[in-house]
């Protein structure tokens, strides 16, 4: 137990040092870490020097976290307008009229095509819609996404099946998390984190934010632009969209859309050069002012609607055609309103609905505070173990505080390396592994004085003592990871962190105990060769 | 060196205490099953839903009751209001309510509305319906699985006996801390579900150092009684659960006096875990094995001895 050899010294003597090393820049404030990186010559390669700090949580550096949903139902409604627009499409095409329109069934729609003839020359156009369904690991499934039916009386039933439905969620979250991206960082934060989460989720991550209210007005909105023309009360095809202003009047709108969000190239806040009211300025593509200006051209006179999540913000008549593929938006906004409604439209519409469902902020003076108080907790506490485990056992104690503090700078020197996120429970993780931390040394001690009062010479019971109780050390420490490793699975956000410190932590305990303590004892046997040990 | 005035082979009768152990923890458990179902724990937004603001007034103290107040003027329903810290902060606590995932957002925007001039809101939770109700089932289920990985842990490394005894122990621990819960009306969060695992991986951490010895006992002396041996371990392995609690100890008092408001009440569990957690291991733990018929010097052939076989 006592003995080692010179390359198992060096091992251990490099892992502690190399652990230390990368806790180092943990240590630092940040001012201090800028400067140690730059006084580092430049032929030095940068992986030799550890230069990466612990990752503080939210919590500790304050910021916010949003948890958002895809509104599944209001994604499949989306779809299965566009199927419906789709079929109108192909009806139109092929110059196939029905009776009784066509209905919106359950995630589908429906037609009646009473003709054979008529039926043979629609089913194959229609099959075209349906898509396969594939997934990347095992490629096509032979599922399609769509799945058509017909009956001998003609009903034709176009519906998304069970795989449609997961594969529209999913590249609705992939695109969601694009626009999400592209909306948080016109804000000018550092380091958000955008991820998926689960099958239909997005978690959001904004570290250091000064107002919460500005982000989660920029997640929760789908943003969808259209412009479409102002219809007769009572005509088909219309739909009664609310107006934003002149309190929510209901007024029809037509359903064919003219130009939308996808064709805006640009987006800008302004002010109105006449009356000085906070707009929009915009402008098309080639396709969007094309289309615009040919649909200008023919409407003069009518009144056109600007549309914004289903919403009428402002039906200006338009006086003449406008072809130079730029244009306004104005509705009696606010100067912070029409800047949201820039980054909006810039960064584009999300293809379904997102509910928040989870949110927590923390502001940034919490968060300093926080890290206060916890480095202030963890000092005092590992000093008071320091002091009680020195005043118990003498130079043993010095020992056990030596192990603990190597312990402690390879928590933080793994966590830096792992990546892993540091959190205000993490700090308490910390603490409690000082604390338990102790536990091994105290075995180690408590077995070793056993030995030495059945009458054993020093170095048997130095060997005896170490044997047994480390067996103990990796039964009693195997517990708690088991129960860290439950919480890592099964918590979020902090308590995650606790959870990670805190395997760290009994990992590095077992660690240390093994080599560091074990090591130290060794020395001060062989320096000192006591003929019995005396504690 | 202090370590030097304990008392060293110690003779508790640790086997003659359970007759007063176990009644004062069975009607400690009992307590606590009754507390739960009349007074109930105090839930936090984490299990329950709703809106929690923290928030710290800009002038030199906060007026709980103004808050209260106006909060309540806002019709939300329940509204907890409470002061902590040095007088200038409240906390904020608005139930869940109707009208779904949606129904929560308006909470934050209308309490920015009303005191946003005066204070600085320094911590916003929101959790809706869906989330709460999947943290409660996440919080259980990681509670029983970690019963459950102890369990056939212990069995792996020890005997069946020593498994039951330590799940007694810690469902003993869990109900206790339960009790602790429902009797301090401490919120009852995510936070406390960690507080709690780690409560049970010290506790057991603990039963476990005890058990070793235990084994090693029943080894070394196959013909005397089996309590006269359980007391033995116990007595051998005395000093190190005082120091180990101790050492502990110290630094969660550190970290409740010293680790700020959002640790605190993390920090008084964890110290009433740790007291509960060394009790049952004591009084809990290793006299039940007396019941489960242990089998003395059985082990001959046992899992190849790490410890002898690391001695050499």
């Amino acid at each position: 137990m006592l003995r080692f050899t010179k390359s198992k010294v060096i091992a251990i003597l490099a892992a502690v040092i190399l652990g230390i090393l990368l806790a180092v820049p943990s240590m630092m404030t940040r001012e201090q870490r800028v400067a140690f990186q730059n006084s580092i010559p430049s032929w030095v390669p940068s992986w030799l020097v550890p230069t990466s700090a612990i990752t503080l949580g939210l919590d500790l550096q304050g910021g916010s976290h949003v948890l958002l949903e895809v509104d599944v139902p209001d994604l499949l409604r989306t779809q299965t307008t566009q199927l419906r627009d789709d079929v109108r499409r192909i009806l139109r095409e092929n110059r196939i009229s029905l009776q009784g329109g066509i209905q919106m069934v359950q995630r589908g729609v429906q037609i009646r095509v009473p003709q054979q003839a008529d039926r043979d020359t629609l089913l194959p156009r229609l099959r075209e819609l349906a898509q396969p369904v594939g997934n990347a690991i095992l490629g096509p499934t032979g599922n399609n996404d769509i799945e058509i039916t017909t009956t001998p009386e003609g009903l034709i039933t176009l519906a998304y099946t069970e795989a449609g439905v997961t594969e529209r969620v999913r590249r609705a979250i992939q695109q969601a998390i694009e626009v999400l991206r592209r909306r948080v960082d016109a804000m000018g934060t550092t380091e958000p984190n955008i991820q998926q989460q689960g099958a239909d989720r997005i978690l959001v991550q904004v570290p250091g934010l000064q107002d919460p209210q500005q982000l989660k007005e920029l997640l929760g909105r789908t943003a969808k632009l259209e412009f479409r023309l102002l219809g007769q009360t009572g005509a088909a095809d219309t739909d009664m969209l609310p107006m934003r202003e002149e309190g929510g009047r209901r007024v029809p709108v037509e359903r064919t859309v003219i130009a939308e969000g996808a064709d805006l190239i640009d987006a800008q806040p302004a002010f109105d050069s006449r009356t000085n009211e906070p707009i929009v300025n915009f402008r098309f593509n080639i396709r969007g002012a094309q289309r615009f200006g040919d649909a200008t051209a023919r409407n003069i006179g009518r009144p056109l609607a600007i549309v914004l999540d289903n919403e009428v913000v402002s039906a200006p008549t338009i006086q003449s055609a406008i072809t130079g593929g730029s244009g306004q938006i104005s509705g009696n906004f606010t100067v912070e309103q029409v800047n949201n409604l820039a980054v909006l439209l810039r960064a584009g519409a999300l293809p379904a609905k997102l509910t928040i469902i989870e949110e927590r902020t923390v502001g940034p003076g919490l968060g300093q505070d926080s890290i206060e108080a916890g480095t202030l907790a963890v000092s005092i506490g590992s000093a008071l173990v320091a002091a009680f485990m020195i005043a118990a056992y003498g130079f043993l104690g010095i020992v056990a505080v030596v192990a603990v503090a190597v312990n402690v700078a390879l928590i933080l020197g793994v966590m830096s390396a792992l990546g892993a996120t540091l959190t205000l429970p993490g700090i308490a993780g910390i603490l409690l592994t000082v604390g338990m931390a102790v536990d091994s040394n105290v075995l180690i001690y408590e077995r070793i004085r056993e030995e030495a009062r059945l009458g054993r010479s020093a170095v048997s019971s130095l060997d005896q003592g170490f044997g047994r109780a480390l067996g103990t050390i990796l039964d009693a420490n195997f517990t708690t990871l088991l129960a860290a490793g439950i919480l890592f699975f099964l918590g979020t956000g902090p308590v995650r962190g606790f959870a990670v410190t805190l395997s760290i932590g009994v990992i590095t305990t077992v660690f240390t105990a093994y080599t560091v303590t074990r090591l130290m004892i060794a020395g001060w046997y062989n320096y000192t060769r006591p003929k019995a040990i005396q504690i | 060196m202090l370590i030097r005035y304990f008392p060293t082979n110690t003779k508790f009768e640790f086997m003659r205490y359970r007759r007063m152990s176990f009644p004062f923890s069975a009607l400690l458990s009992v307590l606590t099953v009754v507390l739960f179902f009349t007074v109930g724990m105090n839930f936090g937004i984490d299990f329950k839903g709703g809106t929690l603001i923290e928030m710290r007034a800009l002038g030199p103290t906060a007026d709980a009751g103004a808050i209260r107040d106006r909060a309540n003027a806002l019709g939300f329903g329940s509204v907890e209001v409470q002061a902590f810290g040095d007088g200038r902060e409240v906390s904020v606590r608005v139930e869940l309510q109707p009208g779904g995932e949606r129904g929560q957002q308006e909470v934050v925007a209308r309490m920015r509305e009303a005191f946003e001039d005066a204070y600085e809101f320094r911590r916003i939770e929101v959790v809706g319906p869906r989330v709460s109700s999947e943290l409660v089932q996440s919080g259980t289920l990681g509670v029983i699985l970690a019963l459950v990985a102890i369990l056939a842990y212990l069995w792996f490394r020890f005997e069946w006996q020593y498994a039951i005894g330590a799940v007694v122990a810690t469902l003993h621990d869990i109900v206790l801390t339960i009790g602790f819960f429902a009797i301090t009306q401490i919120q009852f969060d995510m936070t406390s579900i960690a507080a709690l695992l780690t409560i049970m991986g010290y506790s057991l951490n603990d039963t476990v150092v005890v058990y070793d010895r235990i084994r090693e006992t029943l080894r070394k002396y196959k013909k005397r009684p089996i309590g006269e041996l359980l007391d033995q371990a116990i007595n051998d392995t005395l000093t190190r659960t005082i120091m180990t609690g101790l050492s502990t100890g110290f630094a969660i008092i550190a970290l409740a006096i010293f680790g700020g408001e959002v640790l605190r009440s993390f920090s008084y569990t964890m110290l009433f875990g740790l007291v509960v957690g060394t009790y049952s291991s004591v009084f809990i733990a290793a006299p039940i094995l007396v019941y489960l018929g242990l089998k003395q010097g059985a082990e001959t052939a046992a899992p190849a001895d790490a410890t002898a076989a690391a001695a050499e």
